[in-house]
């Protein structure tokens, strides 16, 4: 498969992909998994290049969420081989938290450490893995956490943010670390309607800043906005690949003709 | 004898009592925390020893295991000491350190049943090795959920110590008998003396425990 130029993708679809002259940041090829007898992911193909913002969409149970979890390796494969920045995933040990430190990754429970303030969920990461100082490690994190809008509950706990403020501040957490790639797990999914926005803007943003991102979601407005190619998935296969506005607007299979127009008739 | 003097005799076994466990309590946690990390390890050869470890050690009497390091242990050659009362302290708390282990590890391991999966994810995801999530996430959160049936097994500890008495330590039980030996016609205030002394004991701990637990609540 050609790496630069316009690319034939899984499904036989093409789509513009800027041309990038740097080896694609995530590689995914001939990839499987199983959850015993049901096949979670088929034979997945899909590249991410540096600064490209890749929206993964499709009905629950597609296996979008076990695509997102496997470049982290918080799901192991089958079969096929997934390389991050031109390595092979290691096996669990502390190559793999190495690589894992440089992936950032959000979940749709959050998972902030409940037992740490805001300040210290941001902090712990630096500190720990990267071993920065205290006061320089706090000094990032007030900053990320200004720059969500929430460094002013940086000594509360968890439980005591909004569900919207908690999102922010797991972003921030995943930023401390300088990733080479965010991964957003349905990041809005557990959210109130009114935080939705909040959340979903500090994502544009980063967006915006150029940060490489893949992003499970079902926010259509966000991948119209932000992405730069739309990946539909159904059955754990990818079905079609195109850039947002080929897609929402003359979607080539059934399946995500049929998807968009349950979705979009809400 | 007077009264002073009793009072003396129980005075000098409480303080044995609390020297028993303190240095087992400290003993105890280390253990169980080494033992439950052990239980939820990636690794099947330290999963298998701990769980060996935990069963056996917890289904034998601690009077038994008491037995084993006093009688056994030096078979080996292996001593702590010099002179004997402090060889006896010593291996009366490992004695108790090893079984106690046991109960404060399964604690644990629930405690770390019910924390939430996310969390050792998240973990993971911000590139911490096993054993700093461990460390860092999920026992400091596993600890904290557990305080009430830590507590219980912390002061069946208290109460265990006194098994000590018949391994010659210096205690509670061994002052009480200490002390029948001296004033054979007032046994039965001598036994309420003890029991209450035990009761004092156990009840300031439950406060302690009850407090930790105010003090270290989790909100999610």
């Amino acid at each position: 498969m050609a790496i630069t130029g316009p690319c034939v993708y899984a499904g036989g679809m093409t789509a513009n992909v800027t041309a990038d002259t740097a080896a694609p940041l995530v590689r995914m090829r001939g990839v499987q998994k199983h959850f015993g007898d049901f096949q979670a992911l088929k034979d997945i193909d899909l590249d991410v290049h540096r600064g490209e913002v890749v929206v993964v969409i499709g009905p629950s149970g597609s296996g979008k969420s076990t695509l997102c979890r496997t470049i982290n390796r918080l799901e192991t494969i089958g079969e096929g081989s997934i390389t991050v920045d031109g390595r092979d995933l290691p096996e669990e040990g502390t190559a793999l938290a190495r690589l894992r430190s440089d992936v950032g990754m959000v979940f749709q429970a959050f998972n902030l450490f409940a037992h740490l303030t805001i300040l210290d969920n941001v902090t712990l990461g630096p500190i720990r893995v990267r071993g920065m100082k205290k006061g320089e490690a706090e000094k990032l994190a007030l900053s990320l956490l200004d720059r969500v809008g929430v460094a002013h509950q940086a000594g509360k706990y968890p439980a005591q943010l909004s569900g919207g403020q908690q999102q922010r501040v797991a972003i921030a957490r995943s930023l401390a670390m300088k990733p080479k790639i965010m991964l957003f797990d349905e990041p809005t999914s557990a959210l109130d309607p009114e935080m939705i926005n909040e959340v979903l803007d500090t994502m544009v943003e980063l967006a915006e800043e150029g940060m490489t991102m893949v992003v499970v979601t079902h926010e259509m407005g966000f991948a119209r906005k932000a992405a730069h190619r739309v990946v539909f998935m159904a059955d754990g296969e990818i079905v079609e690949v195109a850039g947002p506005e080929e897609f929402f607007t003359n979607p080539q299979s059934d399946r995500a003709r049929d998807f968009l127009s349950k979705i979009l008739t809400q | 004898m007077d009264f002073t003097s009793l009072l003396e005799i129980f005075a000098s076994g409480t303080l044995g009592t609390l020297r028993l466990f303190a240095v087992t309590l400290v003993g105890c946690l280390v253990g169980g925390t080494v033992l439950a990390a052990m239980r939820v390890s990636p690794t099947p050869v330290l999963r298998g020893t701990a769980a060996a470890y935990v069963n056996i050690v917890r289904n034998t009497p601690l009077t038994l295991v008491m037995f084993f390091c006093v009688l056994g242990l030096p078979y080996l050659d292996i001593r702590f000491s010099e002179t004997a009362s402090i060889n006896s302290f010593a291996l009366a708390c490992l004695a108790l350190i090893a079984y106690t282990s046991c109960f404060v590890a399964e604690v644990l391991r629930s405690g770390i049943a019910t924390i939430p999966v996310g969390q050792a994810e998240a973990a993971r995801s911000i590139g911490l090795t096993f054993s700093q999530s461990l460390r860092l996430v999920i026992l400091p959160q596993a600890f904290r959920t557990v305080i009430p049936p830590m507590g219980s097994v912390i002061i069946a500890m208290l109460k265990n110590t006194s098994i000590a008495s018949a391994f010659n330590n210096r205690e509670l039980i061994s002052a009480m008998r200490n002390a029948i030996e001296i004033r054979g016609d007032i046994v039965i205030p001598l036994l309420f003396a003890t029991a209450l002394v035990y009761l004092l004991l156990a009840l300031i701990l439950g406060r302690v425990f009850d407090y930790l637990e105010k003090k270290w609540v989790i909100l999610r």
